[in-house]
C-alpha cells in the first residue's frame, strides 16, 4: 500500500515536465481542452438540473405574475392572497406550525431519552425505526391511521367497548387535527434523527466541569445545555415546518382535500377544479409557497451556522 | 417512552390487523391473495416498475460520474454541487410538478417517463448525499493513481476500481430510490398516471377495503424491508472504513 501511493505521488510531481518540450500552438490547444474539461463533466449534470428544476420554477414564477393571455398582472397574487386562498395559507402555516414546534419539542426528549439510555439494542432499534418511519408520510401512513383510529378503526373499537370512542367526543380523523395527528407520526421520527447527532455533541467534560464549579442540574441545563442545544434545536424545527408545510400525499388522501392547506388547493387547481380565468392562481399560490419555504431554509442555513459553533 | 412506543406501533399492528382479515372479520390471507387480480393492480404495478427501472438508470448515468469527477478534479465545486442537490427538498413536489406541467413539451407531458424524469430530480439529495458519503469514506485519489500508473485505462479503472468500493453505498442510493419511486403519490396523481399509490387511493371507491389496505401494508414492508436493508449496509460500510483506518 505505501509503495503504490509513493509511486503515485512521485508521478504527480513530475507531470508538467512533458510539456515543455511540445509546441506553443499544441500547448494552447491542449490548455483549452484541458480548461473546458470541467465545463463539458459537469455539463450534463446542471442542465438535467435546469431542465428539471430551474425551468419549472422559473415557469411558476412567471405564469404567477401573467395572465394566461401573457399580460403582465398583479391580479393572481391579489387573488392567491384572498379569500379561500388565503384561508388555505393561514391553515398551512397553522397546521406546519403545530405539527413543528410539537413533534419538535417531542422528539427532543425521546431523542435524549434514547440517548442517555444504556440500552444499545435500545439505540440500534430507535435509530433504524426512526430513518424508515421519517420516510413513511403518504399513502400507506393515511390506509393505517384509517384501520387505526377512522370511525370504525381497531383503537375506536377498543375505545368505544369502555365507552370512551372519540368519535363520541367530537374527534374526527378527516379534520385539521386529525391530519395533525398523522403528520406527527413522521414528524416526531424526523426531529429524532435531525437531533441526535447534536445530543451527542454535549459532551461530558462540559457537564462535568460544571458539576466542579457547583453548578445544580438545572444550572447546567440553563447555562450551558439548552444555549448550546437551541440553534440545533431551532433548526430541525425549521426542517419539520418546511416538510408539514409542503406535505400533499397524506393530507391529500386522508381528507380527499376537503380542508383548505395551499398544496391541496394547487393541487385542485391543476386538476381543473376551477372556476374559469382563475388558472393561473394556482401559480400564484405556487409562489407564495416558495417565499415561505425560501424564507425557512434561509433562516435555517444561519441556524446551522450558529449550532456547528459549538457542535461539531 | 411507553406512550410513544405504543403511538408508533399501533397504527402498524392495527393496520396489520386489518390486511389479514376477510370481509367477516375473520384471520386470512384473502385479502393478500385476492390483490394481484384486484382491477388495474397489475397495470399500475408494471407502471411503477418501469418507471422505477428507469430512474434507477438515468439517475445513476447522470450523478455517479458527476459526483465522482467533482471528487478527484474540482473539490471546490463540491459545495455548489451540494447546495443544487438540496433543492429538491426545498422546493417540495407540488411545486415542481405544477410548474413542469406548465412549462414541459406536450410530446413529453404525454408520457409517463416524464415522471420518471422528475423523479430523478426529487432523489438526487439522497443519491448525491449516499455518493457524496462513500466518497469521502475511500481514498479516491490514491486508489485512482494508483490503478493508473499500474497502466489501467480510465474505463477500467472506474469499472475495476472505483465502482467496486462505491459498491454499498451506490446501492443504498438505489434503494432509497426504489423506495421513493414505488411510494411517491403527489407527481403521478397530479400528472394522472395510475401508479401504485393512485391505484391504492383510487381503488377506495370499488368494493373491498381490506384489499386496499393489504396494498398499503404490502408497500410499507416493502418500505421497511428497503430501508432496513439500507441501514444495514451503511453500517457494514462504515464497519469496514473504521478497521481500515485503524490499520493505516
Amino acid at each position: 500500500m505505501t509503495f503504490v501511493s509513493n509511486v503515485a505521488s512521485g508521478s504527480d510531481t513530475g507531470v508538467s515536465e512533458p510539456d515543455a518540450t511540445s509546441t506553443s500552438s499544441k500547448r494552447r490547444l491542449r490548455k483549452i481542452l484541458r480548461g473546458s474539461r470541467p465545463v463539458l463533466a459537469l455539463a450534463p449534470f446542471v442542465i438535467y438540473t435546469f431542465l428539471g428544476l430551474g425551468i419549472p420554477t422559473i415557469a411558476i414564477v412567471w405564469a404567477a405574475f401573467h395572465t394566461q393571455q401573457g399580460q403582465v398582472t398583479f391580479a393572481n397574487m391579489h387573488a392567491a392572497l384572498q379569500g379561500s386562498y388565503l384561508l388555505g395559507f393561514e391553515n398551512s402555516i397553522k397546521l406546519a406550525l403545530l405539527t413543528s414546534i410539537v413533534p419538535g419539542v417531542l422528539g427532543v426528549f425521546l431523542a435524549y431519552a434514547i440517548e442517555t439510555s444504556r440500552s444499545t439494542v435500545l439505540k440500534r432499534v430507535v435509530g433504524t425505526a426512526s430513518g424508515v418511519l421519517a420516510n413513511f408520510g403518504g399513502v400507506n401512513l393515511t390506509f393505517m391511521f384509517i384501520v387505526s383510529l377512522g370511525a370504525t378503526g381497531v383503537l375506536t373499537g377498543w375505545l368505544s367497548v369502555i365507552h370512551l370512542n372519540p368519535w363520541n367526543f367530537g374527534f374526527d380523523l378527516y379534520t385539521f387535527y386529525g391530519v395533525a395527528i398523522v403528520y406527527m407520526y413522521f414528524q416526531i421520527p424526523l426531529m429524532v434523527l435531525v437531533i441526535t447527532p447534536a445530543l451527542g455533541g454535549l459532551r461530558a467534560s462540559w457537564r462535568e466541569a460544571a458539576q466542579n464549579l457547583g453548578a445544580s442540574s438545572w444550572r447546567y441545563w440553563r447555562y450551558v445545555g439548552i444555549p448550546v442545544l437551541m440553534p440545533s434545536v431551532l433548526g430541525g424545527i425549521l426542517l419539520l415546518f418546511g416538510s408539514a408545510f409542503a406535505a400533499y400525499a397524506t393530507a391529500q388522501t386522508l381528507t380527499s382535500g376537503i380542508i383548505a392547506l395551499s398544496p391541496i388547493q394547487i393541487g385542485a387547481l391543476l386538476d381543473g377544479n376551477v372556476i374559469a380565468n382563475q388558472a393561473n392562481v394556482g401559480y400564484a399560490i405556487g409562489f407564495g409557497m416558495l417565499v415561505i419555504l425560501s424564507v425557512t431554509m434561509i433562516l435555517y442555513s444561519l441556524v446551522r451556522r450558529r449550532a456547528s459553533k459549538w457542535l461539531r | 417512552m411507553l406512550l410513544a412506543g405504543a403511538y408508533f406501533f399501533f397504527p402498524l399492528y392495527a393496520g396489520l390487523k386489518f390486511a389479514l382479515q376477510d370481509t367477516n372479520g375473520h384471520f386470512s390471507f384473502q385479502a393478500v391473495r385476492n390483490l394481484p387480480s384486484a382491477p388495474g393492480f397489475a397495470g399500475a404495478f408494471w407502471l411503477s416498475m418501469r418507471l422505477a427501472v428507469v430512474t434507477l438508470i438515468v439517475s445513476s448515468i447522470l450523478t455517479v460520474p458527476t459526483t465522482i469527477y467533482v471528487h478527484l478534479r474540482l473539490p471546490r465545486v463540491r459545495p455548489i454541487l451540494e447546495f443544487v442537490t438540496i433543492l429538491p427538498i426545498v422546493i417540495p413536489p407540488i411545486i415542481i410538478i405544477l410548474g413542469v406541467l406548465n412549462s414541459a413539451p406536450l410530446w413529453l407531458r404525454s408520457s409517463p417517463y416524464l415522471l420518471s424524469l422528475e423523479y430523478v430530480i426529487l432523489v438526487m439529495p439522497f443519491v448525491f448525499r449516499s455518493l457524496d458519503a462513500g466518497l469521502n469514506a475511500i481514498d479516491l485519489k490514491t486508489l485512482v493513481e494508483a490503478s493508473r500508473s499500474l497502466g489501467g485505462n480510465w474505463i477500467k479503472t472506474m469499472w475495476r476500481v472505483v465502482l467496486p468500493n462505491l459498491r454499498s453505498s451506490l446501492l443504498s442510493a438505489m434503494m432509497l430510490t426504489l423506495a421513493l419511486v414505488l411510494g411517491e403519490y403527489t407527481m403521478a396523481n397530479l400528472d394522472l398516471w395510475n401508479t401504485i399509490p393512485v391505484w391504492i387511493v383510487q381503488f377506495q371507491t370499488a368494493s373491498d377495503g381490506h384489499v386496499q389496505v393489504a396494498a398499503a401494508m404490502l408497500g410499507l414492508v416493502g418500505t421497511w424491508l428497503i430501508i432496513t436493508l439500507v441501514v444495514s449496509l451503511d453500517r457494514s460500510g462504515s464497519r469496514r472504513s473504521r478497521r481500515r483506518t485503524g490499520r493505516l
